[in-house]
């Protein structure tokens, strides 16, 4: 059998369930709507409806992961070939690391990460 | 290998027999996962309360004719989720409505992906055929795990911004940060596993494990084991915005973060997937870190030996590492109720300035030692 069989039937169910979940109160649910009931739950002034801005921290937040989490990626794939790449491979993901950690330092040094 | 059930013969192969007990795999574990929340809730309202000193919910029980019994109030959850499932459904006229409907369904589907290609025992041998124990066996193993806890930061990005809702917004915005970021260090944190026992499949690396020693948080010089520990636990608990690191839902500040403007069975989604991904998580620290379905001083062969059966030691490894799980699962509510709640500054900084430099060492120190010894 795939391999990938499972995780299709999986997903299916997965995708049937959630979408039960979010129609089930729907169908067995009151329905007795009015306009207060129904307004953003937030206090003060009337909301705008315009999304507020947000920080440009999280955009730097997300770029960094991305860089990041690709490193954590090709270090998992040399993780798993470790002993038939030898000394090569170490010395290989030794220089990479290497340039990611600069990579890193400047990152921490511009103060991407710093949040207040 | 034929079989006759009475309407002529069926021809009975591999695909039949992995695609039939790939059925009631699903149905086995994915009941199960649905009877997590409501067993998770009822801790989370009994645990506290032992902490504190009261006594948490303990009143809803069961009466039949002269049956009368408090079950230690476990009947709340029923009377909860019947509650939840019930109540009426508001949608704020503000919010995007196709999105505020899809978002919960993106947090419970890759849940449902995750959970499902946990091994939970070792291979079931039944009329000469193999039946692995989890439903997915990829040979990427767990970082098909990964993948889909990534995709869990759709559904919390999506419901905060369709509810159109300030406080949504800020909740799901920190939530997202707070998860990718703390991807790096789980990622990391697993590197050097992988490098010890030189595999990305569960099934293995639980097998890898016989003894005590030879567990993963004592792998290593007993430095990369506990170190990986250390830094797996806390982006566990950074990942699935769980006290000390919940301030996507910091009540004083942000009402409930991304689901405040969800309810009803909606509101349950989220839960669910919520519940499911620390159940996951939970389980991948014990496969890792502490054998697995592997039972303390009682190496597999030897349990296979002593039962005389291949599938009775399969069987008993779940409930190995179920009980595994279900203390991870306490250690959660234990946390919850110990310390304080970070800020999120400190949190920032913790995750890409303490732990990712820490793992990166901690990759490095455990290839290093690797190579010498084996090269």
């Amino acid at each position: 059998m795939n391999p990938y069989l499972p995780v299709l039937i999986v997903l299916v169910i997965g995708i049937v369930l959630g979408i039960a979940l979010s129609s089930l109160s729907r169908l067995l649910g009151p329905k007795k709507p009015n306009p207060i009931k129904l307004e953003t739950y937030e206090c003060g002034v009337p909301q705008v409806h315009e999304q507020s801005r947000m920080s440009v921290k999280f955009y730097m937040t997300a770029i960094l992961f991305i860089l990041f989490d690709i490193e954590a990626i090709f270090l998992f794939l040399w993780a798993r070939t470790f002993k038939s790449l030898g000394w090569f491979g170490f010395i290989e993901v030794f220089v990479f690391m290497c340039i990611l950690v600069s990579g890193y330092i400047y990152v921490v040094k511009r103060g991407a990460l710093e949040w207040d | 290998m034929g079989l006759d059930l009475g309407f002529g013969p069926i021809e009975v192969n591999d695909f039949l027999v992995q695609f039939v007990a790939t059925l009631i795999k699903i149905a086995v574990v994915i009941g199960g996962c649905l009877q997590i929340p409501p067993l998770m809730i009822w801790l989370e309202r009994r645990g506290p309360a032992l902490m504190q000193r009261r006594r948490g919910p303990n009143r809803v029980g069961i009466e039949i004719g002269f049956i009368r019994t408090r079950l230690w109030g476990l009947m709340q959850v029923a009377a909860d989720t019947v509650k939840l499932i019930f109540k009426e459904e508001v949608v704020p006229a503000k919010a995007y409505k196709f999105w505020f409907q899809v978002a919960p369904m993106f947090g419970v589907f890759p849940a449902m992906l995750m959970v499902a290609a946990i091994p939970f025992g070792n291979d079931l041998v039944i009329g000469g055929y193999r039946v692995p124990l989890s439903i997915i066996n990829l040979d990427v193993g767990f970082l098909f795990i990964l993948a889909m806890s990534g995709i869990g930061v759709y559904g919390v990005t999506l419901a905060g911004w369709a509810s159109a809702n300030k406080f949504s917004l800020l909740g799901s915005l920190r939530a997202s940060a707070q998860m990718i970021s703390y991807e790096i260090p789980l990622g990391l944190a697993l590197v050097p596993m992988v490098l010890v026992f030189g595999t990305f499949d569960l099934n293995e690396i639980c097998m890898a494990q016989d003894t005590v020693l030879n567990w993963g948080v004592f792998r290593g010089y007993f430095i990369v084991g506990p170190l990986s520990l250390m830094l797996f636990i806390i982006s566990m608990f950074a990942e699935t915005n769980r006290a000390p690191f919940d301030l996507a839902e910091g009540e004083s500040e942000l009402v409930a973060g991304f689901h405040t403007e969800y309810n009803s069975a909606k509101f349950a989604a989220f839960f669910l997937a919520e519940y499911i991904a620390m159940f996951v998580l939970s389980c991948l620290c014990s496969i890792f870190f502490f054998g697995g379905w592997q039972i303390p001083f009682l190496p597999y062969d030897a349990l296979v030996e002593l039962t005389g059966s291949q599938n009775i030691a399969s069987l008993l490894g779940v409930g190995a590492l179920l009980l595994k799980a279900a203390f991870f699962m306490w250690f959660y509510v234990w946390v919850r109720w110990t310390l304080p709640r970070f800020r999120y500054d400190q949190l920032m900084n913790l995750g890409w300035k303490f732990m990712l430099p820490t793992g990166l060492a901690n990759v490095f120190f455990a290839a290093f030692i690797m190579a010498m010894a084996t090269f």
